[in-house]
């Protein structure tokens, strides 16, 4: 499978996750998110530039409770619940934000 | 599930030979969210995987020993290291990655996860627990 953005081909798994996420930029997350009927938002990016540093540092996709702590810690309570996250990934925060990041699906995804 | 058990990952291998210690941690971080009791101990060529400034360019594959950071996070913050396999070695705690946690009872106070305990210790601890899984 794969994904076409701006003329190239992007190798995806069959969920649609990115197979090589060095291969990842901005218009390749919109291009997914589109797929998935889903405009990003400055709300959006903000959680998906969040989980691309998480990675950076420390190799793994969070799981969804690893990931509301981090994000309140660091964006303030009000973005750090499960409700906020839900109403701008309602795929599941792990699962559709690292999808647009060009993650893996996120370790102890349950 | 309706109570909560002890688990103990037990870690005897050096990382990169073999897929044991990446598999051991993901099995941790995937057993974490069901909120049990869980510790790591890592005993014999086990302790190289917590070696800080590990560099894994040459072999081809992913350094994964960042990840071990991420253990606070989860809520695993007892990790326990043999001294008799760190004296073997002649290695010290202070060539180990700087593990730590945030202790929630004590206003997120920065605490060191990493324990060093001699074998003996180790057999008590282990004695304690409901599950030990060893990789």
């Amino acid at each position: 499978m794969g994904i076409e953005v701006n003329g190239k081909t992007y190798e995806t798994d069959e969920e649609g996750y990115l197979a090589n996420l060095s291969e990842w930029n901005p218009e390749v997350g919109s291009a997914m998110a589109k797929l998935d009927n889903c405009d990003l938002t400055e709300s959006h990016w903000e959680v998906i530039n969040f989980l691309r540093e998480y990675y950076e540092e420390y190799q793994i996709a969070p799981a969804v409770r690893v990931l509301t702590k981090a994000i309140g810690k660091k964006l303030g309570p009000d973005k750090g619940n499960s409700k906020y996250l839900y109403e701008l990934f309602p795929y599941g925060p792990g699962k559709q934000a690292c999808k647009y990041a060009g993650l893996p699906k996120p370790t102890g995804c349950v | 599930m309706s109570e909560t058990k002890n688990f103990m990952y037990l870690n005897r291998r050096a990382p990169y030979g073999t897929v044991y210690a990446w598999e051991s941690l993901e099995v941790v971080l995937i057993g974490a969210a069901f909120e049990q009791n869980v510790s790591l101990a890592f005993i014999g060529d086990g302790i190289y995987q917590l070696l800080k400034g590990q560099n894994t360019t040459e072999l081809g594959i992913k350094n994964f020993s960042p990840t071990y950071n991420a253990l606070g996070d989860y809520d695993v913050n007892k990790i326990y290291v043999e001294k008799e396999s760190l004296d073997a070695r002649g290695l010290t705690v202070a060539d180990l990655l700087p593990l730590v946690y945030e202790d929630a009872d004590e206003d997120y106070a920065e605490k060191d996860s990493i324990r060093v305990v001699t074998a003996a210790e180790l057999a008590e601890i282990i004695d304690q627990q409901d599950v030990v899984l060893s990789f």
